[in-house]
């Protein structure tokens, strides 16, 4: 286990499913809310179409439930996140207040971005997914353990086994997710690479 | 056995092995645009970072600028000023390249990197854009990235990458008429789905991709993304190396020569290896419309909409989600709805032989009352050239909008939008719900001869009946 303080070897706490495959980055967040130069306040504007009608009332949706509020672990569906390359999407959803994700299977930019910003985006199979979107429906105030070096998905009522990439499970239990200072060490090679590759002057 | 073009450039730009599935991967050329740049160059600042290579960035504005009076400040929208400020200014302080609006060269990120000979074979792009997959069609491997990842390219000019399995498609046989590369991809997207690239490449190939234009191939290469393919890529031929001679930072006279050597060395062997492989013959296609809600759901123009008992068990519940959206009936016919509004542009469709296409369609013809069209082209330069032709007046004369370069509404992040539950005929690259700027807003994407016709029509028609 790495003594790095931005390991990331489990995450606790209450579910909130999101049933429905193709969930793409532009229902997770409009293009036209990424009219911004930060990060900041994306958590209210997550799935705002889908949450909201044009004249601001809110619509039924999983994340206006009151029953699901605080939660920390998102379940979907297959292919959630395919589309664009926006971070905006899973900084949405972190900055809302989860802290991972599982699903049938994901787009695979945003599975990357999510590893980027310390988001686990773990995968189970449809029949599992379905049944903890059931179970969370059903219970939502149970708490689940993902522990990601187990890779399981425990809670009192059940205990799942998941899978991650390999290269986002040694990132995220190293505390390298975020890469940079990981990636300005190799300074020489760099530095050898560019000298021997053709370059825009 | 052989190696395929993209193990030979990954090898070519391997820095390091960071983990047993994770290579440290050198970017040769970045490519900057306003929306997910300004926390980078904000990570920089923190850590009092420079960009490493400068040399190797290329910046331009695109999805915010409006496509009408695009040269007056400030806009009218604060945010959308606000995030053209940040990249002035991040480019001034750190030294970048920018084709900002005071140049000739602005335009569509995908679309300024080929017209200027930045993007080549055998090199790798990465951009904060999922439509950087476009540049493939020069040999390149170009990969859509995150902001964070944006941050690292600017930091260290490298990322952390895995490496992707390599899947050939195949494409035999030869193209009809008022068939065109859009078709091409939209058929593709349909018969392997959505998925289908997942954890892939595309390798296209084949005589007919061989025997398109490079603005064609990039058409290709620009959808891998909504295949679930983070990249795409053509080998490099004649075509590929007539199109680079002479672009501004293209090489010149004697290292032009070398280079074309080093591009076809690069190529995949012929005895490459490949992961999987996909076979399809064009002769018999229909020109493409999607009908849905994902890029996946198109059909030939004369075929009828799918009908729920005839689809994949995994495909009944966003069949139903897309006929509730879109409004259809199953089993209709998608030729003769009536449309609302036409849109010719995007890094999908937006070059000068799309206008030229679509141009042959409108000539002599008026868009039907109740549409509004626009024709949008991806760059000034582009731009430029179409009016050298005469184009602009085919599609002014006829009811088209003729306006200045930029994303539009392709994703409606500026004034170009849908309004309430419009149907768009579109040359863009995906229909998802709210993509053209209305959360109740409709998208069927074809190609611009298609839009064309549906403009002139009021209604998707098959264009091979007008031209």
């Amino acid at each position: 286990m790495s003594n790095n303080p931005a390991a990331i070897t489990a995450v606790q706490g209450t579910a909130i499913p999101l049933p429905g495959n193709d969930v793409d980055t532009d229902r997770i967040i409009p293009a036209r809310y990424l009219r911004s130069v930060t990060f900041e306040g994306l958590g209210a504007e997550v799935f705002k179409d889908e949450r909201f009608n044009d004249e601001g009332s809110p619509k039924s949706h999983p994340f206006n439930e009151e029953k699901y509020a605080g939660a920390a672990i998102l379940i979907v569906g297959r292919n959630f996140g395919c589309g664009s390359s926006r971070e905006h999407a899973p900084q949405a959803i972190m900055r809302f207040g989860i802290k991972a994700i599982i699903g049938e299977s994901f787009g695979e930019i945003f599975a990357g971005n999510c590893t980027s910003i310390g988001i686990p985006a773990c995968t189970a199979d449809e029949q599992t997914i379905d049944e903890l979107q059931k179970l969370v429906q059903n219970n939502p105030q149970l708490n689940f353990d993902l522990d990601l070096e187990a890779q399981t998905l425990s809670s009192e009522e059940k205990s799942v086994a998941v899978d991650i990439s390999p290269a986002a499970k040694t990132a995220l239990l190293a505390g390298t997710w975020n890469t940079l200072d990981e990636l300005l060490q190799n300074e020489a090679v760099i530095e050898e690479v560019h000298q021997r590759l053709p370059s825009f002057v | 056995m052989g190696k395929n073009l993209f193990n030979k450039v990954w090898d070519l730009h391997k820095v390091a092995s960071l983990s047993e599935t994770r290579d440290q991967l050198f970017i040769g050329l970045h490519l900057v645009h306003e929306v997910t740049s300004p926390q980078a160059f904000q990570a920089l600042r923190e850590r009092g970072l420079p960009v490493k290579y400068p040399q190797r960035t290329v910046s331009t504005v695109d999805h915010i600028v409006p496509t009408q009076n695009q040269l007056i400040r400030p806009y009218r929208d604060d945010l959308a000023e606000q995030m053209l400020q940040a990249i002035e200014q991040n480019t001034s302080d750190f030294g970048l390249r920018f084709y900002g609006l005071d140049s000739d060269s602005q335009g569509i990120v995908h679309i300024i990197g080929p017209e200027n000979g930045f993007t080549q074979p055998g090199i790798t792009i990465a951009c904060g854009d999922s439509h950087t997959s476009t540049h493939g069609a020069f040999g390149a491997l170009a990969f859509g990235i995150g902001t964070s990842q944006v941050r690292d390219v600017l930091a260290t000019q490298t990322l952390a990458f895995e490496r992707l399995q390599v899947k050939k498609i195949d494409v035999a046989g030869s193209c009809p008429d008022g068939i065109f590369a859009k078709d091409i991809i939209l058929r593709i997207i349909a018969d392997l789905g959505v998925m289908g690239g997942l954890g892939y490449a595309y390798e296209f190939a084949g005589p007919v991709i061989h025997g398109l234009s490079m603005e064609e191939r990039m058409t290709v290469c620009n959808m891998s993304i909504e295949g679930g393919a983070r990249a795409g890529y053509v080998n490099p031929d004649q075509t590929t190396f007539d199109y680079l001679e002479g672009r501004p930072f293209s090489p010149k006279g004697e290292k032009f020569t070398e280079a074309v050597a080093h591009w076809q060395a690069m190529a995949s062997d012929p005895d490459a290896d490949y992961d999987d492989v996909y076979q399809l013959d064009a002769t018999s296609m229909s020109p493409m419309v999607t009908w849905g809600i994902t890029p996946g759901q198109g059909i030939g123009v004369d075929q009828n909409m799918p009908r729920l008992s005839e689809v994949d068990e995994t495909e009944v519940e966003i069949t139903q989600k897309a006929y509730e959206h879109m409004g259809f009936d199953e089993g209709q016919k998608i030729e003769g709805q009536k449309i609302d509004v036409a849109f010719i542009g995007s890094c999908t469709n937006g070059r000068i032989s799309d206008f030229r296409a679509a141009a042959e369609v409108v000539k002599g013809r008026k868009v039907a009352s109740h549409v509004k069209a626009l024709a949008v082209p991806g760059s000034r330069k582009v731009k430029l050239q179409a009016e050298e032709e005469g184009l602009d007046r085919i599609f002014t004369e006829a009811g088209f909008e003729w306006r200045e370069a930029g994303c539009s509404m392709c994703l409606a992040m500026n004034p170009d939008k849908l309004v309430g539950r419009q149907l768009s005929a579109s040359s863009s690259n995906r229909n998802f719900i709210g993509r053209q700027g209305s959360s109740t807003g409709r998208t069927m994407l074809m190609s611009p001869a298609m839009v064309a016709a549906a403009a002139v029509e009021g209604a998707v028609a098959d264009v091979r009946n007008l031209i």
